[in-house]
């Protein structure tokens, strides 16, 4: 790669969602400001390995894309032979500082509850995250064209249906927050733990797209504490992604992980992020209860020092919040290590979680534990039944065969 | 300003109880009061609905709706509202004044 190649692609990384959100705002057509968007970064490919890149980037990109969509805005408009629409545009975009929040309301267009989730994903990834088509197609395994057809659409719907291209109304922000927050957390989810048999266990490129987008959410909402919960939260799994899956490609729970390759900066950046929650006295939401148990996962050398009577009490804050089962059976996997597995194997018994491999998972280890290994094979065996990542599969099914024979 | 169509979705021919048009009708002087008011009408039941077909000569009937379906339209609101986020509000207000689910669609702009 040369040196301008990598101008561009940090370039791209960094100026692509306020390009498409400046020009959003200024001709109050998504399609418009996507496409101009990329011929400006079309442009900048030509032109800035002859010309130099310009001493500044984002400006220079702006210009050139706002340029492009009155050409096109002018062109449409004489072949409707309708002159005034034209009249009422600018020809000089406005500077660069006023326009920061574009992005933000770009963020709320594009995670609007009137809309899919799996449509929401896309459009974040493709608006603001500015990965192409087929990048967004590869990574959840859709035909192109289905995910092309998909963004389409859902730009159509926003134009017809005049999905504001805004922040949210005062009463409906606490809602269109937690909106946003867990389109982010599923595109991390994606990637942490890809649900797919055909796809890589751990996607990287999808967990750092994740983390790019909450910080970039983070810098625009940095009042709001479940947005740096979400953020501390990512960090904190990050940072244990490499020491997650072995050689052989299996999944390495928790325990068993070797710390030591641990990514010490992220932990540090994820406690920086809880300590200050905790200082500002406010009653945490959910993203943040989870970034808590997450730092003191990731507080200790050896996972016997692990302070589990704390993890098992915030899991406790949690099921208040949300008391749906799933919450319960990650409590249960705690209460395991602090009452023992006879104890928390009553907790997820009862659990209505019968098509869901991760309660099969853990009732197989509890069960294993307590030496009763005919149950804890069988229970292994659904488990395997239903896991869809490869890591995890590997792992569940070495487990079941070390079992002791029947 | 855009204009909406909120259709009442309803799965049976029950008429709205007098309770319920009470709450229509608070929430009809609200539209109106605010300014988003264009049109609002109940439909009778579909099986008085009648098909026309008019493209070919001589105009053929049909008895009955064009489409069976569980669920049909009972009423409908139209509504002006800036944009979506106040459209959806006042759909969430309507479905919960008449009591049924609603369905909320933009006319094409003008």
């Amino acid at each position: 790669m040369t040196d301008v190649d990598e101008v561009i692609t940090r370039v791209h990384r960094e100026e692509w969602a306020r390009v498409v959100a400046t020009l959003a705002r200024r001709f109050g057509d998504l399609d418009i400001a996507e496409e101009m968007a990329a011929e400006a970064f079309a442009t900048a490919v030509e032109r800035w390995p002859v010309d130099g890149v310009p001493p500044s980037p984002g400006a220079w990109l702006t210009t050139t894309a706002h340029r492009k969509a009155i050409d096109r805005i002018r062109r449409e408009v004489r072949r409707e032979e309708k002159h005034k629409e034209a009249l009422m545009l600018s020809d000089t975009p406005e500077p660069l500082g006023a326009i920061d929040d574009d992005r933000l309301r770009l963020v709320f267009t594009c995670c609007h509850p009137a809309l899919a989730m799996e449509v929401r994903i896309a459009l974040t990834l493709r608006m603001v995250g500015g990965l192409t088509v087929p990048e967004i197609a590869r990574a959840f395994l859709v035909q192109e064209t289905a995910m092309g057809r998909r963004i389409t659409r859902a730009k159509a719907k926003i134009k017809a249906a005049r999905i504001p291209y805004g922040v949210p109304l005062r009463e409906d922000i606490p809602a269109r927050v937690t909106g946003v927050l867990a389109v982010l957390y599923l595109i991390f989810n994606e990637g942490y733990l890809a649900s797919d048999p055909e796809k890589e266990a751990v996607r990287s490129d999808l967990t750092a797209e994740a983390i790019r987008l909450t910080r970039l959410v983070r810098a625009l909402m940095p009042a709001d504490g479940e947005v740096a919960g979400l953020l501390a939260l990512m960090l904190l799994t990050e940072a244990r992604r490499a020491a997650r899956v072995s050689a052989s490609g299996e999944l390495v729970t928790l325990g068993e992980q070797d710390r030591g390759a641990w990514d010490r900066e992220l932990i540090a950046e994820g406690h920086a992020l809880v300590r200050a929650r905790l200082a500002s006295g406010q009653a945490p939401g959910r993203y943040q209860i989870l970034a808590a148990i997450n730092a003191l996962h990731t507080d200790t050398r050896d996972v016997r020092d692990t302070d589990w009577s704390q993890v098992v009490a915030l899991y406790d804050q949690l099921v208040r919040l949300d008391p749906s089962p799933i919450v319960r059976l990650n409590r249960a996997i705690a209460v395991a290590e602090f009452d023992g597995p006879e104890v928390a194997l009553a907790e997820v018994d009862g659990l209505p979680l019968e098509g869901y491999h991760a309660f099969h998972a853990t009732r197989a280890d509890l069960l294993r534990r307590l030496g009763r290994s005919e149950q804890s094979r069988a229970a292994y065996d659904r488990a395997i039944g239903l896991a869809g990542n490869t890591a995890e599969t590997a792992y569940l099914i070495r487990r079941r065969d070390q079992l002791a024979g029947p | 300003m855009a204009q909406y169509l909120i259709s009442v979705l309803f799965d049976t021919t029950d008429l709205a109880t007098a309770e319920e048009m009470a709450a229509i009708d608070v929430f009809n002087e609200q539209l109106q009061a605010d300014g988003h008011w264009v049109f609002a009408g109940g439909l009778a039941s579909p099986s008085t609905a009648t098909v026309i077909d008019g493209r070919d000569g001589e105009a053929v009937f049909t008895d009955g709706p064009y489409l069976e379906s569980k669920e049909h339209i009972a009423g409908f609101w139209i509504i002006e509202a800036p944009h979506l986020d106040v459209a959806l509000r006042l759909a969430a207000l309507g479905s919960k004044h008449c009591n049924r689910k609603v369905e909320l669609r933009p006319f094409l702009a003008a």
